[in-house]
């Protein structure tokens, strides 16, 4: 074991993994991330606090990964390159791992300007960092952790035992490269992937393929990423706006019925439409699981934790996997 | 070259209107090419100085002048001695011009007119775009020819991100992806495999973030050197 980690626990042990995510609010108040856990634990493996997600100021990915872990639900730290430098990530590394974290997802994160993108004024002048981009930080976790060292060479008494994710766009433009952008963060470490949402399963096969004739897939743990869908119009923004996601058309379709059949009764539509996004999700992660080399799925239902359950139950993959030395 | 643009008139008349005497100084280079700072914009700038002073009711001198180029002392000779008869001179030289002069002339105070912007190119007239950062550790011949640390919003080193939309930055539609081009380029170069290969994180220290920098050219030096020395015997 790498670290140690139920994450990695479940997956070496060969079952399907699977992974939530939890967003920290704009807020001192713990009590969100509280409620958030609770919902969410029994339902994951581990769930993915995001690290002010869309450059907007929130409780920090470390703080509430604390907080969820004291709740008794795994996190997966997230750990943008936007915001810190080397000395920086590093630090939080040492301070995460003191802590009882054991995954982190290495991101390069959206840009600042994105703050400001929705009805929040943001921080859209901030100085951005960069100093090092996903490959290169998942490189230096690796470092740390096997080598115990540090990015300068320093070492370190006691290493930081993480189990190493970076994220992937498969059906990112240019969409021929994405396959070798994946071999770069596996030769960089990465211990597990988790892709961005992907509706179009015929061509996330496609890329598969190809990450599989690169011998990717036996290095690296690949977790399909399901956005779970909550509207018609959420589906339709997401297929125009979004980056590297296609939406078919027959989803949007079915969508568009299940609020059709509701007439005008809004409240109807929205309860029809959250329950066809549902099952959409289900058939999609059923997909997923099919595809050769696909290790679990993360499944983001983005403020909708309520929806992991009757989600995860309805794909058969509940109850989750227990480890008795855990 | 050097790019920039003239800062708003409302904030030049901000810092200038407390003076008495003002020379608005022109660079006849790179913000000469850029139509923020040479010559003709300088006498514009000043037009504009004094007829904004005439309706304000202020007592202000406003003159220009310009020289060939703001960043070797040789070019401000012939000037220097009018230059020093200012309360003020606002320089529409780039960045580097004001600070040039700044640590040259003395107890005067010289203020930016424009504002320097970045290091690019001209592709048609009237547009400009950044194409280098001065990172002080050139890449160029990794990644076909498309800078990275400056063409990319997060100077990713390793390939395209996330955000990367029909071949557009996820900044701003009307911003090409770097990563996207240098994919496309090195495809066409037969070279994408260079792409491949991990590059590790970046000694920063040759940009901006180890402090001033310096290039000290010996060999030049030592000649400039030898002949003055030269110079001085046979005059002697
Ligand atoms: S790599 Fe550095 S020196 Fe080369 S073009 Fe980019 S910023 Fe300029
Ligand atoms: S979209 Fe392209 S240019 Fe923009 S930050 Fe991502 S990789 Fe860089």
């Amino acid at each position: 074991m790498k670290s140690g980690s139920n994450l990695e626990r479940v997956i070496a042990s060969g079952k399907m993994a699977v992974t939530a995510e939890l967003g920290p609010p704009m807020s001192a108040d713990p009590h969100e991330v509280i409620k958030k856990a609770n919902i969410l634990k029994g339902f994951c493996d581990a769930a993915n606090i995001t690290d002010c997600q869309t450059a907007v100021v929130r409780i920090s990915s470390i703080a509430a990964a604390v907080i969820a872990l004291r709740e008794g639900l795994e996190p997966v730290m997230q750990m943008t390159c936007r915001d810190r430098n080397r000395i920086a990530m590093q630090a939080d590394f040492l301070g995460a791992a003191a802590l009882g974290i054991k995954n982190c997802l290495c991101i390069a994160g959206d840009h600042q300007m994105f703050s400001a993108a929705g009805k929040l004024k943001g921080h859209p002048g901030a100085k951005n960092v960069y100093d090092v981009d996903t490959c290169q930080l998942v490189g230096i976790m690796k470092k740390m952790r096997d080598e115990g060292l540090q990015q300068g060479g320093d070492k370190l008494e006691v290493a930081p035992k993480f189990f190493v994710g970076a994220s992937w766009t498969p059906m990112g433009d240019p969409m021929d490269f994405r396959p070798y952008n994946l071999k770069k963060k596996v030769d960089a470490g990465a211990d597990f992937i988790q892709t961005q949402g992907i509706y179009d399963m015929e061509l996330f096969k496609a890329q598969m393929e190809k990450a599989r004739n690169l011998g990717l897939l036996e290095r690296t743990a690949m977790l399909a990423g399901i956005i779970v869908p909550k509207s018609a119009m959420m589906l339709k923004y997401m297929d125009s706006s979004v980056a590297g996601v296609t939406v078919p058309k027959s989803l949007i379709e079915r969508m568009n019925k299940a609020k059709a059949t509701a007439g005008d009764d809004k409240k109807k539509a929205r309860e029809l439409q959250e329950q066809e996004g549902i099952k959409i999700t289900v058939e999609l992660i059923q997909q997923a699981l099919e595809i050769p080399g696909v290790k679990g799925v993360h499944i983001q239902a983005i403020e909708w934790e309520t929806a992991m359950e009757p989600i995860v139950k309805a794909a058969g993959l509940y109850p989750r996997p227990t480890f008795p030395d855990a | 070259m050097i790019v920039g643009q003239q800062k708003p008139f409302d904030e030049i008349w901000e810092m200038v209107k407390g003076f008495k005497k003002v020379l608005v100084f022109g660079c006849n280079t790179c913000v000469a090419i850029c139509h923020a700072g040479g010559g003709k914009e300088a006498e514009i700038l000043t037009s504009l100085l004094r007829m904004k002073a005439a309706q304000e009711g202020v007592d202000m001198q406003v003159d220009n002048a310009a020289i060939e180029r703001h960043c070797e002392p040789e070019f401000f000779e012939p000037l220097m001695e009018k230059v020093r008869t200012y309360d003020l001179v606002l320089s529409t030289a780039c960045g580097v011009g004001v600070n040039f002069l700044a640590d040259r002339i003395g107890a005067i105070p010289v203020y930016p007119g424009i504002n320097t912007t970045f290091y690019g190119a001209v592709p048609e007239a009237g547009f400009f775009v950044e194409l280098c950062g001065g990172c002080g550790n050139c890449v160029l011949h990794l990644t076909g020819g498309i800078c990275p640390i400056v063409r990319c919003s997060k100077s990713l080193m390793n390939g395209p991100c996330g955000g990367t939309n029909n071949g557009k930055c996820e900044v701003s539609n009307e911003t090409d992806c770097a990563w996207f081009l240098i994919v496309e380029r090195m495809k066409k170069l037969g070279t994408l495999e260079k792409l491949f290969e991990v590059q590790p994180p970046r000694d920063w220290s040759t940009g901006t973030h180890g402090g001033p920098r310096r290039i000290s050219v010996e060999h030049i030096r030592a000649f400039e050197e030898e002949e003055e020395k030269n110079a001085a015997t046979e005059g002697r």
